[in-house]
């Protein structure tokens, strides 16, 4: 008999993961079980929905037939728990589903830190679908909303916010918006972007508490320095955690996430996970344990689907690269670019002198190598920035042949003399000349010549 | 307060230009019946039955173009019997008949006064929609800016979607078929049309009256497509590009042909989409049009066989579709608001397939047969050729390219006629898909699955299907009008010319296992 495949989460880690199952064999036997939708969406387009860009049916990236036509079944329900020792899992209404191997691909939940009113009405997180339809009844009719948190979850509520014409005060604890992750010039773009869009942007605050109105509402913020907000919304947008209650009664060990080792295996034989609940026991060097990142979440379940259909794959932290938009601002990462410079790294940081663009690029200092991208306000090529970090290059090549890199539209205007001249400016003794421009043809070209 | 300014102005004179249609009414009076008997646009052969039936109606008045057409139509039928078997009015008579007629009993006050009306109504809601338009240069930072568009009673099929919807398929059924209801609307134009062809008597045919209208809606749209997309150069361009071909090309370039004597010639409208063009009263026209005729003929057909197809194979159908093309030209502009609409579904696509390519071996046989008639002076296929023109006129080039093909907009998205029924599209996409150096190139591992693209692709591909595995998008459908790449939050789509090798890429940048890079 063929082997039955249990996916729990139907989110971008447990979809790859059972699509790949299905292209790689045949006979397995595929069930992939959500409480939250369904069909699989995209998470990260949940914004969307709220702004009026995209209807919730625009999300699903396959069309409803796609399931039923690869032979991956689709069960609906909450999971209340998972019994390793009689390899089921057991439904909150006291059904069960039987499994040979279980993937458990839960993604997170919203973080909340205990302070008092964190669990009035008005004031949630946004993670789910279900967080999307709170959201969209808690903000009718609100005078401002509040948003707490400076990540990206926390600019992209603010944005949703906005873009319904709702006021909002977004409270960030640090100095300046995820100083934390980004170095100052970025940083400071992205608060001049924020504030720029009319968000009353508050740095350095800190959230006290929430007051209720005489409806047992949400009705004020109260800030660490006594600051009395009045709103009828509260986001509470301060990070997510893997998704993992459910497992607390299990023999399924975990700490903050799901431990799992290279293969993406838990303590239990048979049972996996992938995505955002992963907690990786050995991390990459300078990579996160805990990753909670959509490409994070595909590439873990394509590995899976390996080791799922007879083919032991480690999972490996390829190299690191992201990408968002905050507001209108578009801001890709290949390789690394920290807040703060490693020592022996330096970093040629060019910006543009009045609109929103910068490109960076990190290198050593001893051998001139490259180590990382960052742009704002620029689009680069992933496969030209991913090859000549593969390939060690030097600063000095990559500045001649930075123009492949450009992956903005035609007709815009280039900068990478600029980034050059840059460079020359810094090092007068041997000036840099930028040989590619462009484009698709200048990429292929560099690839020729390389 | 601008932009509400600018909307309410847009909408009176909306609603006074729907006004115009039955304002003052219609009445065969003594004056208007000396101007019909003594119009010169009857032709002699049924000249005294026609006359002999309208008379009859002298004195009759009617309130609105609803009672007035309808009863000149029956005088005609009238004036057929009368005529006896085989001398019957044709529908090409019918129609610049019952336009001539409908101008004359017209009792609307705009008679000399053509100019205020026309900037009452046309030239008011022109400038409110631009007062509606520009303020959001200074109103909100430049980018992609789609909130509330799936809220939107205008452009998600609500209400109003509905009604601009049935008022384009009212517009487009009376321009084809029944010109003499909208009357009072083609008589706003005479003076434009007289300002071109320097004939003070000249009178704007409902062609005329389209043609206007026509560029102006991608003028005053395509500013708004302007401000809608003023952060990306690509779309300020080809915007531009647009304007340039229609108001010069389509529009200016063919009336002040005709006002010289020569052919009306549309000089970047090709084979098959200028489906008339190997018909025989062209080919006669080009023929009898001095060398500028000749040239016209040759230029036409170096552009249907040679021009077109080989600037696909360099840069993708778009060049000609999303830049030139004056039925895109409207779709890009006029359309914009609309573009989510298509549908994205499998099924869909191949509907597409089927109807695209039907309509091309349509078009092809059309006009096979008509070179054949032509060429051997009416003995081959001279009972089909007609009949088949006229379908093909009448289906075609009526009901799918503009009935549908605009009237749907509200419906169905703007690119319905493109999408599913431009013969030249066709041709264009089978070059576009198997010789072509244009590809909209995936950035690696960047996307996200979020939908952006596909939601806002006009012809319906669902771009996301390739984008998040990582491959380039190749379709024959593909007019590039770069609104995916537009609206993509990470920065994942480029639209670009490159060799052909490697075109069609499998791999994505995921790494697996051993660091081999994998198909997703």
């Amino acid at each position: 008999m063929a082997q039955h495949v249990v996916i729990l989460g139907n989110g971008i880690a447990g979809i790859t993961a059972a699509r790949h199952i299905r292209k790689r064999c045949a006979e397995t036997r595929i069930t992939v079980v959500s409480g939250e939708t369904d069909h699989f969406f995209s998470r990260t387009a949940l914004m969307y929905i709220y702004m009026g860009h995209m209807k919730y049916e625009h999300t699903k990236p396959y069309e409803d037939s796609f399931w039923a036509k690869n032979r991956i079944e689709l069960r609906r329900g909450w999971v209340a728990k998972v019994d390793t020792a009689g390899k089921a899992l057991v439904f909150d209404d006291g059904s069960t589903l039987a499994y040979d191997s279980l993937v458990l691909a839960t993604g997170s939940a919203s973080n909340k830190f205990g302070w008092p009113g964190q669990d009035l009405p008005g004031v949630q997180g946004l993670y789910s679908y279900q967080d999307l339809e709170s959201m969209e009844a808690n903000t009718k009719g609100i005078q401002r909303g509040v948003v707490i948190g400076g990540g990206l979850i926390g600019i992209e509520t603010a944005e949703m916010l906005h873009s319904r014409d709702i006021p909002v005060t977004f409270l960030v604890r640090e100095p300046s918006w995820m100083s934390n992750v980004f170095p100052a010039e970025e940083s400071e773009l992205i608060n001049r972007e924020i504030r720029q869009n009319g968000i009353d942007l508050r740095l350095g605050a800190e959230l006290d508490r929430i007051e209720a109105g005489p409806d047992g509402r949400a009705a004020a913020v109260v800030t660490k320095d006594g600051e009395t907000i009045p709103c009828g919304f509260v986001a509470l947008t301060v990070g997510v955690h893997p998704n993992i209650g459910f497992l607390k009664e299990s023999e399924i060990e975990t700490d903050r996430g799901i431990l799992v080792d290279d293969h993406l295996r838990t303590n239990i034989p048979d049972v996996y996970a992938a995505g955002d609940c992963v907690q990786l026991r050995q991390a990459a060097p300078g990579r996160r344990p805990v990753e909670a990142v959509w490409y994070t979440g595909r590439a873990m379940g394509q590995t899976l689907a390996r080791t799922l259909t007879g083919e032991p794959t480690p999972y490996l932290q390829g190299r690191w690269f992201n990408s968002a938009k905050f507001f209108d601002l578009e801001w890709q990462i290949y390789g690394e670019a920290p807040a703060t410079l490693p020592d022996g790294v330096a970093t040629l940081c060019w910006q543009h002198a009045e609109k929103p663009l910068l490109i960076r690029i990190n290198y050593r200092e001893s051998d001139q190598v490259v180590t990382g991208f960052q742009v704002m306000g620029v689009r680069y090529r992933h496969d030209a920035c991913h090859r000549w970090l593969e390939d060690g290059r030097t600063l000095r090549y990559v500045l001649e042949n930075l123009g492949a890199a450009n992956f903005d539209p035609e007709f815009y205007r280039e900068y990478e003399s600029e980034v050059v001249a840059l460079y020359n400016s810094k090092f007068p003794e041997a000036p840099v000349q930028l040989k590619r421009r462009r484009g698709l043809t200048g990429w292929i070209r560099s690839l020729r010549a390389s | 307060m601008v932009r509400r300014t600018g909307m309410a102005l847009f909408l009176a004179a909306f609603i006074g230009f729907l006004g115009l249609l039955t304002y003052g009414g219609f009445e065969i009076d003594d004056a208007a019946w000396s101007e019909i008997e003594q119009s010169s646009r009857w032709q002699d052969w049924h000249k005294q039955p026609f006359l002999d039936a309208i008379g009859e109606l002298r004195g009759q008045s009617w309130s609105t173009p609803f009672g007035f057409v309808p009863a000149i139509n029956a005088a005609i039928d009238k004036a057929d019997e009368a005529m006896g078997d085989g001398v019957q009015f044709q529908k090409w008579d019918r129609q610049p008949y019952g336009l001539e007629l409908a101008r004359i009993a017209s009792k609307s006050p705009i008679g000399g006064r053509e100019g205020l009306f026309l900037f009452l109504t046309v030239g008011l809601a022109c400038i409110g929609g631009l007062l509606y338009a520009l303020p959001r240069i200074w109103l909100e930072p430049a980018g992609i800016k789609n909130n509330g568009v799936m809220f939107s009673k205008a452009k998600s099929r609500g209400w109003i979607g509905i009604g601009v919807g049935v008022f384009l398929i009212g517009l487009y059924i009376a321009l084809y078929f029944h010109p003499a209801y909208i009357a009072n609307w083609i008589r706003l134009t005479d003076p434009a049309t007289r300002l071109i062809s320097g004939n003070p008597d000249a009178r704007a045919s409902q062609w005329f009256f389209y043609g206007f209208l026509y560029t102006l809606s991608i003028l005053v749209m395509g500013v708004r497509m302007m401000v809608h997309y003023r952060h990306s150069r690509y779309h300020l361009l080809r915007t531009v590009s647009i304007i340039f071909f229609q108001t010069g090309f389509a529009f200016l370039i063919p009336e002040i042909l005709v006002a010289l004597n020569k052919p009306w010639f549309d000089f970047k409208n090709a084979w098959p989409l200028n489906y008339t063009f190997f018909h025989g009263w062209s080919l006669d026209q080009f023929q009898n049009g001095g060398a500028l005729g000749w040239f016209m003929l040759f230029w036409g057909i170096g552009l249907s066989l040679l021009l077109i197809p080989l600037l696909a194979a360099f840069f993708g159908k778009r060049w000609y579709c999303s830049w030139v093309c004056g039925c895109g030209g409207l779709a890009e502009t006029l359309g914009d608001p609309y573009r989510h609409l298509s549908d994205k579904s499998l099924k869909a696509w191949k509907i597409e397939r089927w109807l695209i390519h039907g309509v091309l071996v349509f078009a092809v046989i059309m006009t096979g047969a008509t070179l054949a008639n032509y060429l051997s002076e009416g003995k081959l296929l001279a009972e089909y050729t007609g009949p088949v023109q006229e379908w093909y006129g009448f289906l075609i080039g009526s009901i799918f390219a503009g009935v549908v093909g605009t009237g749907f907009y509200p419906f169905m998205g703007n690119r319905v006629w493109c999408r599913f029924g431009c013969p030249l599209a066709a041709i264009l996409g089978i070059v576009q898909k198997y010789k072509s150096r244009f590809r909209i190139t995936t950035n690696g591992g960047q996307c996200i699955s979020c939908g952006n693209c596909s939601t806002y692709c006009e012809m319906g591909i669902d771009v996301r299907a390739y984008a998040q595995r990582g491959q380039n998008i190749i379709r024959a459908s593909c007019v590039g009008c770069g609104v995916c790449a537009a609206v993509c939050p990470r920065g994942v789509l480029r639209l670009e010319n490159g060799p052909e090798e490697g075109r069609y890429n499998e791999v994505s940048l995921l790494q697996i296992g051993d660091g081999k890079i994998d198909a997703a």
